[in-house]
């Protein structure tokens, strides 16, 4: 398996001499992708008036990045504060046991043969291709029987499942849990979910680090599911909050609170970006890892 | 990633004769399949009942048969929401694809400086939520504070008009494209990664140069994840709802109830209470890109037997 970063420039024969021209390209492609969070961070610092008055890649004449950042938190009894604390809620839970679910079961299907096998990879597989968001209607209906809407379960529990998670823990483990060690713990007399929990897990770090991060990501940035189920902004995440303050802006008698939008903007890419960065490490590995196989 | 991820096949292990069959696998698999029926069988089932009955205010439920599916394939209002996405899946997978795809090969190919800083950054946008993404997007198009205000100002006239009925379209596939570009990127780097650099020093051997060591080598190698990429690009498109969804504040007249046949649904059932029939465009639409799925797939992996 190549580390991603183990092919060095200059210590490569083969390698050709850096070219200016693909630099110019990967520039304008970088500015493109740039431009909009460098206009949020801009804009965070403005007032209302200087987000009219100013140009949008630059300050306005008075800097209030601070008075936003006070106003954001307490506008409505700090409602802003309650919604990133359900976000929270929501990750560590729904990312959380999605992480831990997909685990045991990619790694029971890639060390286990047993009845049934064969038809829960049909089933899982081909529900990949099912429109998640066709079964958006027939779950809030089933969910308003069981009456769990509007409560934070009906965030929760769709979370729970990752078929991605699922497909790169089976491939990790079939490449990275030796049978051999496997055996050997047996005839040692461990049970299974032991040897899982004290011996596999550690060998399957990487692509657990991989599916969390890609878990939290999809449950932080999730919109349309809490959008459905719930109807008391007590219970909104980030997503759907800030997506009403934003609509507060439209309509006869509206009151525009463009800054609050945007410094919660923000702020609630702030976390996610420093969790990408921070486990960089980990997550590429572990997708070039869930790639190896042939 | 290869397309082992459609495939049913169990992965090849050497020690799979001396494993024996028994339940002990269920005790991983069963927690993950209880939430699975639940959250995808169950909703799946209960879509199709649903879409064979019909809600009238003197009766009650009654069964009608077929009669919702009649009345989805005749409605012009689906039709135009389906023509819709399929015009942008047409359009801007292509074009997302592509950049992602030259992304790849520039990071993978040694020749560019600081390609750990470009792979992270070109990823970045992945991580931001979409409603972020919408919202930054829609106050940049917006002619009140926008950039695009700034420029129109500049220019004297109103040169650009994101939010005009012939732009829309454009507008929100700027914005997916800008979302998606760098995870795609990432899928095909990753694929990238895998090809053992032999390949690379047989090829140079050979007097291969940098373009023909792209296309002999590079391209095919990563067309495993291209199909996976299409694919999910392909479900992307079909499901499109959050970004018209939440710029239609913002140009309530361009984009109607039904832009999307997922907005259609969406507000069929929270707007109009008309879920039997809002399940029976869930389904339509859930077959439609299961198909499809399927065919790109059969023919990706097709062609790489050949």
């Amino acid at each position: 398996m190549a580390l991603p970063l183990a092919r060095s420039g200059r210590r490569d024969p083969l390698n050709p001499r850096k070219s200016t021209t693909l630099l110019i390209v990967m520039i304008v492609y970088a500015l493109y992708t740039l431009i909009p969070l460098v206009w949020l961070l801009f804009s965070s610092t403005k007032t209302q008036a200087g987000l009219f008055s100013s140009f949008g890649l630059w300050f306005a004449d008075d800097v209030a990045f601070i008075d936003n950042l006070v106003a954001t938190f307490s506008y409505r009894d700090g409602i802003f504060l309650r919604w990133l604390g359900n976000t929270l809620l929501y990750v560590v839970v729904g990312a959380g046991g999605a992480t831990l679910l997909a685990t045991m079961a990619g790694y029971g299907l890639a060390k286990f043969r047993f009845p049934g096998r064969r038809a829960v990879f049909a089933i899982v597989l081909g529900a990949v291709a099912v429109p998640g968001t066709a079964l958006a209607v027939p779950t809030f209906l089933l969910f308003s029987e069981l009456g769990l809407t509007n409560t934070p379960w009906a965030v929760i529990i769709p979370s729970l499942i990752s078929p991605f998670g699922l497909y790169l823990i089976w491939v990790f483990a079939s490449e990275s849990v030796p049978t051999e060690l496997l055996e050997a713990a047996r005839l040692d007399g461990a049970g299974e979910l032991r040897t899982f929990f004290t011996v596999s897990i550690r060998l399957l770090a990487p692509g657990i680090v991989t599916v969390a991060l890609f878990t939290v990501v999809a449950t932080w940035n999730n919109y349309f599911l809490p959008l459905i189920m719930l109807s008391d902004p007590d219970w909104y995440p980030l997503t759907v909050g800030l997506n009403q303050w934003s609509a507060q802006a439209i309509g006869a008698g509206s009151q525009p609170i463009y800054n609050l939008v945007i410094m919660g903007s923000l702020l609630t890419i702030i976390p996610i970006v420093i969790a990408f960065l921070l486990l960089q490490r980990f997550w590429q590995s572990g997708l070039t890892a869930g790639s190896v196989k042939q | 990633m290869t397309t082992h991820t459609i495939s049913t096949a169990p992965p090849p292990s050497r020690g799979r004769r001396r494993e024996k069959l028994d339940w002990k696998g269920w005790a991983f698999v069963g927690p993950f399949m209880v939430v699975f029926a639940l959250v995808f069988l169950t909703p799946l089932a209960y879509a199709l009942y649903l879409s064979f009955f019909q809600e009238k205010l003197i009766g009650g439920t009654s069964f009608v048969g077929l009669d919702n599916y009649v009345r989805a394939l005749t409605d012009p209002q689906f039709w135009e929401s389906f023509g819709r996405v399929l015009l942008f899946l047409v359009v801007q997978v292509p074009i997302m694809l592509a950049l992602a795809l030259a992304a790849a090969l520039a990071l993978d190919s040694a020749r560019l400086r600081g390609a750990s800083f470009f792979r992270i950054l070109i990823f970045l946008p992945y991580a931001v939520p979409a409603v972020v993404a919408v919202l930054m997007w829609g106050y940049i198009y917006g002619d009140q504070f926008g950039l695009t205000s700034n420029i129109n100002d500049l220019l004297g006239v109103d040169a650009i008009t994101p939010f005009a009925k012939e732009w829309m379209l454009v507008s929100i596939g700027n914005i997916v494209t800008w979302e998606f570009v760098g995870y795609n990127m990432l899928i095909f780097y990753s694929s990238l990664k895998t090809i053992p650099s032999e390949m690379y020093e047989a090829a140079a051997l050979d007097g291969a140069g940098a373009w023909r060591t792209i296309f002999s080598i590079k391209v095919p190698s990563v067309r495993g994840a291209l199909v996976i990429a299409t694919i999910f690009s392909i479900i992307g498109s079909f499901q499109l709802f959050n970004e018209p969804n939440i710029l239609r504040p913002l140009a309530p007249n361009v984009i109607t109830t039904f832009y999307t046949p997922n907005m259609y649904a969406y507000n069929l059932s929270f707007a109009g209470q008309q879920f039997n029939y809002a399940a029976t465009i869930a389904i339509i639409m859930g077959v439609i890109t299961a198909v499809i799925a399927y065919v790109v797939q059969l023919r990706g992996s097709a062609s790489e037997v050949r």
